[in-house]
């Protein structure tokens, strides 16, 4: 079966989505990295969308589940690499993009993360050991 | 009005909602569209698409280059045999959704389109008719 990558780099868990996503294979991902962060422990999740040349309401949403899932497991989420057309739509189209943090590559996305997760501190509040 | 050319897509599955963003990626790329132009459209398209599979249970697309008064633009037809859209004026409102989705679709791709027809009949089925013209 298909299945997007998940790679841990450093605190982060890495993804690169390369392939125009057909609707069960974002909820799988979704799924999956959130089975990835509670395993690894990541403290944040970069999503490198520079490949898409759509986001719709249905990849849209699931960016947001995403951060959102992420959050409650103490994580940050980042998202880097939306092509500019694609922002374009994506306000025409009325996304709001909830909760997501964006940075316009992957180096300022892991330098983003790194400054995230340092403010929190590295024991995070809810302190899992 | 005249169509330069046509192709028809089944619109069942997942899948499908990616061959139909493709078939329509291409098609505005031929006709010359910009690139936001053809993301605008695409967009629109995946939205409608997945309404067909969704609230329609499924269904076909079909893609035409269309040419009027020397203007050429790509048409989208999406037709189901489904229930049908109870209020067509709700169902056109932001954030309105009877699917568990965002309520997006429909609103936000009529934004997307020059041109956006829904015609619906309860227990019969839907049509939704976008098309948007090659700009400059």
């Amino acid at each position: 079966m298909e299945q997007i990558p998940i790679l841990k780099v450093g605190r982060c868990l890495l993804v690169s989505i390369q392939i125009d996503m057909h609707d069960k294979l974002a909820l799988a991902l979704q799924d999956d990295l959130t089975q990835k962060l509670v395993e690894t422990r990541a403290r944040g999740v970069l999503i490198d969308i520079s490949a898409l040349d759509l986001v719709d309401s249905f990849i849209g949403r699931m960016l947001s589940n995403i951060a959102a899932m992420a959050r409650v497991l103490d994580a940050e989420t980042v998202v880097v690499g939306m092509r500019p057309q694609v922002a374009i739509t994506l306000v025409e189209l009325g996304l709001t993009l909830t909760g997501i943090q964006t940075a316009l590559d992957v180096d300022r996305g892991l330098a983003l993360i790194n400054r995230l997760i340092d403010a929190e501190g590295d024991d995070g509040a809810g302190g899992a050991h | 009005m005249q169509v330069e050319r046509t192709s028809t897509l089944e619109v069942r599955t997942p899948e499908d909602v990616v061959k139909v963003r493709q078939e329509v990626r291409n098609r505005t790329a031929v006709v010359g569209f910009s690139l936001v132009d053809q993301t605008k459209f695409v967009t629109a398209a995946s939205e409608i698409a997945r309404n067909t599979i969704d609230h329609g249970g499924g269904g076909q697309a079909r893609v035409e280059t269309i040419l009027l008064a020397g203007r050429r633009g790509v048409r989208l037809t999406f037709e189901d045999q489904g229930p049908g859209i109870a209020s067509i004026e709700l169902a056109m409102q932001d954030g309105y959704s009877t699917g568990g989705g965002l309520g997006m679709g429909m609103p936000g791709s009529k934004r997307l389109s020059n041109e956006f027809y829904v015609e619906s009949t309860l227990g019969k089925g839907t049509k939704v008719t976008l098309v948007r013209w090659k700009s400059g």
